[in-house]
């Protein structure tokens, strides 16, 4: 009694702190089901817009480890991004290699932004959140100054392709197409394979060296990982196996398929590591166990006809999720390091931090930087898969919808995780999707399912917005000590200290 | 030398800086050859048009709530309330019947629908920001985009019968701009409006000198609502309210309820927030719906700070200085800069920055200030 009891409190509990992802979730399934899609549209359409915006929502992870709330200075990286994107089109520039120069113009100009933007949050703590939004608006004002004014009235400029008839400002949208569109969607997996055997190569060797000179122990992890990459690219040049890595995009069900049993490896090797090296209790073997069995049934669901049309139907362009994976395991390992652990403390209290040391000023810029660079990589990408440049309006919503997003996974102002931003991502923009389509078959109007979207994006700030500040609030009349995350230091009026002062 | 210093120290770098480029402008738009006249009384009715807005501000500073974002929601109740007023003076048909007085009754029904609305919902709103003390600005922020999203929604499925709110042919749905010539637009500020439908005796309202139009209506109850406001601070409810703002412990310590203080400021301010919006659109000749206020907020925020408020001090002089300052640039801006480079969006672009900048300044200021 007592145990269905305590299984029912979790069970409440579970729900309780992901009541606004199952909230979002249930809107989601009404609109997906009034709307009358058919599925493959939808899942077509979320993996779409996964690509090209989970990078963004993952930049804003590290600013809330930080304690710097939800960075809606993002704008700036994607300002950072369209910079370079401009020129590298204006010089004709295009395919990976024009790609790999935006890179190339993007990151310094978004350390620099990142920098500055981090310095001035340090004279405005507790209140970045508002702060990043006006930064933003503003940083939009000069970049319409830049591209309105700037080019082609201070700096000359000659293409009537880009810039307006006058001669000065360059024209509202910028078509990518031929230069810079799918350039990291359209990159071979073979040529992905190759590169990543060369890079492991290298390190390896370097590693090797490093041993003889005995400056290095060399693992045994690091010989296993040059055998896996050996092999990978071994079995690359297989002609079937060649000719299926040609391609730049992969079919969900394989992509399904392939995901599936590297997991079933993981589990696997787990159970035969349990059994054999550590001789575990069996019961310790229930878990992966049933891991496996939720593999089979969901690879065994893949056969059935409606959902094989719908795996069959969606292509996945490949670079792009690595990336994304790529950003997800940086930001899990990050935590690891000491950068991670300062910046973590510095989130959760900057007196403790400063009175162990740590740099508090330092690491909140740091962490700026890094999530400007990623926000204008995030843009890149962006970019490139959607084809056209808005250049007016490509970077004013980004913050936004990825702050919503973010939140629609469960996240806070003061805690956010991977999983929460993808299951945000996905759920936010099914959202997206259907609402249209919903407003139409509800109200016989598809404008209302747009504006209802787009309030949908705003309440859901707003809401998680006034639920931390009220917690926060409720806790901080117990012990009066103003947390990080307060406009209070600038709206509060004058201090219980200063009074004493008085 | 010293009065000179505190002089400078009074004003502030940005304050000076925006006070000599509206100088600059009106100089050289002079020098340019645009007539003094022209200018001038395009200032004033553009002083006049945004003034109630940026007013809204003070009661909300004042009552310690911070900067008020969420003036959209006392605009929202404003433009509501001249939708339905127009409505119903269309259902009644009260230009026939009524005649000169159908714009005037009109008026007064929107501004009753709006202020009774913004009543309601500011004290909401004003309970919501007791529950939310330290993060308000944000809140605020957000609270106000989430209701233009919202009423948006409300605008798009509204079935009004008057053919000046609702698109032509369609059973729902409002337009984005709707034309008050045929209803209360220029009653206290356009002479040509006055002159045809007005009685000889209301000839006042709104005339010309020469080339210089004086909207004597617009003047009078602007006037009106900055002394109210005035005269209401130096009430002992307004005292009160200020010393809520100023100082949460002392006021609590000498028996104020601060609560109910912040509540009744946030109230005021999301009613002249629905007045202010109000006497724009009269002034402006049109109704402004959907996406249109979502920046207002930011303009009057922009506004009375540059006036010289602080986030948590505001006076009427503010208001006052502030938005002749602000609206005066962009007035200004816009011939010149069309004689000088022929680039039509750049005033746009200026009032981004300046109206952002100076709120940026303001915040990292008040920090300054605190250490």
């Amino acid at each position: 009694m007592s145990k269905a009891n305590s299984l029912l409190k979790k069970a409440g509990s579970i729900l309780f702190d992901n009541k606004v992802m199952i909230a979002f979730a249930m809107i989601c399934l009404a609109a997906i089901l009034l709307s009358g899609s058919s599925l493959s549209f939808i899942v077509d359409g979320v993996f779409t817009r996964i690509t090209r915006n989970t990078f963004t929502v993952l930049a804003l992870i590290i600013p809330v480890l930080a304690g710097l709330g939800l960075n809606f200075g993002i704008v700036i990286g994607a300002v950072a991004a369209q910079i370079a994107v401009f020129w590298v089109v204006y010089w004709g520039f295009g395919g990976f290699g024009g790609m790999m120069l935006s890179v190339l113009i993007a990151t310094p100009l978004a350390v620099l932004f990142g920098y500055l933007v981090g310095k001035l949050f340090n004279r405005m703590k507790g209140a970045e959140m508002i702060a990043g939004l006006i930064l933003g608006y503003f940083a939009d004002g000069l970049y319409q100054l830049l591209f309105l004014v700037i080019i082609g009235g201070i700096i000359p400029v000659d293409n009537p392709k880009l810039i307006i008839s006058g001669g000065v400002g360059v024209k509202n949208t910028i078509d990518l197409t031929g230069n810079l569109k799918y350039a990291i969607d359209s990159v071979r997996m073979v040529d992905i394979v190759t590169v990543l055997f060369y890079v492991v190569l290298a390190i390896t060797l370097v590693k090797v060296v490093l041993h003889l000179l005995k400056k290095y122990q060399l693992k045994k992890n690091d010989l296993i990982l040059f055998g896996v990459a050996g092999v990978i690219f071994g079995i690359s040049y297989i002609p079937v196996i060649e000719r299926f890595l040609s391609t730049d995009r992969l079919g969900l069900l394989d992509a399904l398929t392939a995901v599936l049993i590297v997991l079933a490896v993981i589990q696997l090797v787990k159970i035969g590591k349990s059994l054999f090296i550590e001789k575990a209790q069996p019961k310790a073997l229930v878990k992966p166990i049933a891991a496996l069995v939720v593999y089979g049934v969901i690879y065994a669901l893949t056969f059935i006809p409606q959902i094989e049309e719908v795996l069959l139907f969606v292509k996945l362009p490949v670079l792009p999720f690595l990336l994304i994976a790529g950003l997800c395991w940086f930001n899990h390992k990050l935590l690891s390091t000491r950068l991670g652990q300062n910046m973590r403390t510095v989130g959760q209290s900057q007196s403790v931090a400063m009175a162990s040391g740590i740099n508090v000023d330092q690491t909140r810029v740091i962490a700026m930087i890094i999530s400007t660079v990623l926000a204008s990589w995030g843009q890149l990408i962006f970019l490139q898969n959607i084809g056209t440049f808005s250049t007016y309006g490509a970077h004013t919503q980004i913050a936004q919808f990825a702050i919503a997003a973010l939140l629609v996974g469960g996240a806070s102002v003061q805690k956010a995780t991977n999983k929460q931003a993808i299951i945000g991502v996905i759920l936010f923009h099914t959202l997206f999707i259907v609402a249209p389509q919903a407003g139409k078959q509800l109200f016989d109007n598809a404008q209302i399912g747009e504006y209802f979207r787009v309030f949908v994006s705003y309440g859901v700030i707003a809401l998680s917005l006034a639920m931390h500040a009220w917690k926060k609030y409720k806790k901080d009349d117990q012990t009066p000590t103003g947390g990080p995350n307060q406009e209070s230091s600038i709206l509060a009026p004058v201090s219980v200290k200063q009074e004493i002062q008085k | 030398m010293k009065t000179l210093k505190n002089f400078y120290d009074n004003i502030g770098l940005p304050r000076l800086i925006i006070g000599l480029f509206f100088v600059f402008l009106v100089v050289t738009s002079i020098v340019l050859g645009f007539s003094p006249a022209a200018i001038f009384s395009d200032v004033l009715r553009r002083w006049l048009m945004y003034g109630t807005l940026v007013l809204a501000m003070v009661p909300g500073i004042q009552s310690g709530i911070g900067l008020n974002f969420g003036i959209s929601l006392g605009i929202s109740a404003g433009l509501l309330g001249s939708v339905l007023s127009m409505e119903i003076s269309f259902l009644r048909n009260w230009n026939e019947v009524l005649g000169a007085g159908a714009p005037w009754l009109t008026l007064l029904l929107a501004l009753l629908f709006g202020v009774v609305m913004a009543a309601v919902l500011g004290t909401l709103y004003g309970m919501l920001l007791n529950r939310v003390k330290g993060s308000e600005m944000t809140v605020s922020t957000y609270v106000g985009f989430s209701v233009i999203a919202f009423m948006n929604i409300v605008w798009l499925s509204l079935a009004f019968k008057n053919g000046e709110l609702s698109w032509p042919l369609q059973g729902r749905g409002l337009r984005n701009t709707a034309s008050l010539s045929g209803s209360f637009g220029g009653l206290l500020s356009n002479p040509d409006v006055v002159k045809s439908t007005q009685p000889a005796g209301l000839q006042w309202l709104a005339f010309r000198i020469g080339e210089f139009t004086i909207p004597l209506g617009l003047i009078l109850v602007f006037a009106l609502l900055c002394f109210f406001v005035w005269l209401f601070f130096r009430s002992k409810l307004g005292i009160a309210m200020s010393g809520a703002g100023e100082n949460q412990l002392f006021t609590t310590s000498s028996g104020i309820n601060v609560d109910k203080k912040r509540i009744q400021g946030t109230a005021i301010s999301t009613v002249l927030g629905a007045v202010g919006i109000i006497l724009y659109a009269q002034t402006y000749g049109f109704l402004q719906l959907y996406n249109a206020p979502l920046m207002m907020g930011f303009a009057s925020v922009a506004s009375i700070l540059i006036g010289g408020a602080s986030v948590r001090r505001a006076k009427i002089s503010h208001v006052l200085i502030g938005t002749l300052l602000f609206q005066g640039i962009l007035v200004t801006a816009l011939p010149v800069v069309n004689e000088v480079i022929e680039i039509g969006t750049l005033p746009e672009v200026l009032r981004i920055i300046i109206s952002n900048g100076i709120i940026l300044y303001a915040l990292s200021k008040t920090k300054g200030g605190n250490q």
